[in-house]
């Protein structure tokens, strides 16, 4: 590891919290670090900025050493050029919003720090609110002031620990879309920690996907939710449609491989990672599920058909998700989404036979389980 | 009405309170930040004053400051005279009676502090000492200002630890408490009832007030 600029980590030590860390985030880039409550994500955040020592690995910086566990280098927090927002925004709360943002502007000289301080309140949208304490202020305008503090050091690597999860729906989406906006602006690696895999999707570059302290996978957010390295991957990435099967063969120039799972032959696009007759995880995307239409035949329904009997139908929303038991292994069950209206118009409800078509392009093929 | 015994109190508990502030700022912080062996047996050192008879503790602090001991002799080849029964004998008392005064409230403000608020000052670039003048002080004030003022009445009224370490000698060690005790074995019943409504009322006061202006700080803070 010898990045020149940007943000580089890789994290070691068995304890007291395990962790096996690895990622780079490059200026600019938006890099989400996603995984389960427990996961060693706000962790492994705290360690780049200073406020956690872990026992080895190493923090660097645009090449500036953060951290180096193995000549005991550790650069005390307040000498970091970090930006952080809390997952409770840490604002001090007996001083205004002008105020925590001066708070971080130490290292100009003071005539210049309410100018700028109200500068990046203006930037957050809070230009009426320079006087007002934390909390006078919503959630929303907390979490702004908490940014606008962050960026006041120009911070060489800014940190967002949890920053949507202690405000409503409505404003989340709003902080959504004036994050996607001011991100634009920045030119320093942003480092976002969320269990939320659809905010990482929509904010983030890249995804690092971490389970027990140990980043599993790195990737594009379309590469981690439709080609997970590990059905580990694919269950924290919140994929249901994890199976086993064993490679019945391969058709060499086409990539096509032949999957037997349980009995029933499937025809994927890719390789297989793993030789014929070796067992091997797959995984497919709610997505890559087709439904059949009940009355007539529809297209795609010679790929990979799955016959089986509707379990249940959950509606949320405009949506309905629908677990199949398959005809062949019914305990595997299918589970995949279709518009509610799709659902009524095919009758669709617990009980009734059903058939969809697994698609061979959704079809990953993953290393077997170990053990 | 013995004015030089008020008096005398008075200056002891002014002496106490400023040298505690400190004390009870650097104690106060580091047992609410850190944890180590031992805290316990630390928190339990410190909160011993508390239920110690005042003539147990007052017959160790003989011991330890009187002049057969090495604390004793070194001040009186320094200073040329003894510790014990002087004023600064006294004060030494006062300090070491008063220490869970000072530093139980004052560590509880400290800890009332989120630990996130203090990462977010180390956040902002802020080195410890700044951190703890712009964000920590203001956030324990409640917590300082009761311990101060705890630590103030306390001095004042406290009557068994006095009489062992500094007697009652005027002007020196006679303070208003040991004053009213004497007045009532001399049975000057009226000088007696006089400094003692004075020192109720004084009390009262000190306190209602703290209490009122802690609230208010309070309610500031959120």
């Amino acid at each position: 590891m010898s990045g020149l600029t940007g943000l580089h980590v890789a994290l070691h030590q068995d304890s007291p919290i395990p962790l096996a860390a690895e990622f780079s985030c490059a200026p600019g880039e938006v890099l989400a670090l996603v995984g389960p409550s427990g996961s060693g994500k706000s962790t492994i955040l705290r360690a780049i900025a200073g406020i956690y020592r872990p026992l080895r690995g190493r923090v660097t910086v645009d090449g500036e050493d953060w951290f180096d566990g193995g000549r005991g280098y550790h650069r005390p927090t307040h000498r970091r050029a970090v930006g952080m927002v809390f997952q409770s925004y840490a604002l001090f709360p007996h001083m205004t919003a002008l105020g925590n943002v001066m708070a971080a502007l130490g290292d100009l000289p003071p005539h210049q720090r309410a100018a700028r301080a109200r500068s990046l309140l203006d930037l957050v949208h809070l230009a009426d609110l320079y006087d007002r304490r934390p909390e006078e202020l919503s959630g929303g305008q907390q979490q702004r002031v908490a940014v606008a503090r962050a960026l006041a050091r120009e911070p060489k690597a800014l940190l967002l620990d949890e920053p949507f999860s202690a405000v409503d729906k409505a404003t989340r989406q709003r902080l959504y879309r004036e994050i996607a906006v001011l991100r634009r602006g920045l030119n320093m690696p942003v480092v976002l920690v969320t269990h939320d895999l659809d905010e990482a999707a929509m904010l983030a570059d890249r995804i690092a996907v971490l389970h027990r302290g140990r980043t599993l996978q790195t990737g594009t957010p379309r590469q981690v939710t439709t080609r997970p390295l590990s059905a580990e991957v694919a269950r924290l990435v919140d994929l249901r449609n994890v199976f086993e099967g064993v490679v019945a063969g391969c058709d060499g120039d086409g990539g096509r491989t032949i999957i037997d799972w349980a009995g029933l032959q499937l025809e994927t696009a890719g390789g297989a990672v793993v030789a014929t007759g070796q067992r091997v995880s797959w995984v497919i995307p709610d997505g890559f599920v087709l439904l059949h239409r009940r009355d007539r035949p529809s297209r795609g329904e010679h790929e990979n058909p799955v016959p089986g009997r509707v379990e249940s139908v959950l509606e949320i929303g405009q949506m309905a998700h629908i677990v199949l038991r398959p005809g062949h292994a019914p305990e595997l069950p299918l589970h995949f989404s279709v518009p509610l209206h799709v659902a009524h118009r095919n009758g669709i409800e617990p009980g009734v036979a059903a058939t969809v078509s697994l698609l061979g392009e959704g079809i990953h093929t993953m290393p077997p389980p170990r053990g | 009405m013995d004015w030089t015994a008020l008096f005398l109190s008075l200056r002891l508990a002014a002496f106490t309170v400023v040298i505690l502030l400190p004390i009870g700022i650097v104690m106060g912080r580091f047992l609410a930040y850190r944890n180590f062996p031992g805290k316990g047996l630390t928190e339990a050192l410190v909160a011993l004053p508390l239920v110690l008879p005042p003539t147990v503790f007052g017959y160790y602090l003989l011991v330890v400051l009187g002049s057969a001991s090495p604390v004793g002799q070194f001040w009186e080849a320094l200073f040329g005279r003894p510790l014990v029964f002087t004023f600064e004998g006294l004060l030494i008392a006062s300090i070491v009676f008063n220490l869970p005064f000072a530093i139980q409230p004052m560590q509880r403000g400290f800890e009332a502090i989120p630990r996130e608020v203090r990462a977010a000052a180390a956040c902002c670039g802020m080195p410890p000492w700044r951190a703890l003048l712009r964000v920590e002080l203001p956030l324990a004030w409640p917590g300082i200002l009761t311990a101060l003022v705890l630590s103030f009445a306390h001095t004042l009224g406290e009557f068994g630890i006095v009489l062992m370490v500094g007697g009652s000698i005027p002007g020196e060690t006679r303070t208003i408490a040991i004053a009213i005790y004497d007045r009532v074995q001399a049975f000057d019943d009226a000088g007696a009832a006089q400094m003692s409504a004075l020192l109720l009322a004084f009390s009262l006061v000190t306190i209602a007030l703290t209490f009122a202006f802690s609230r208010r700080i309070g309610r500031r803070l959120g």
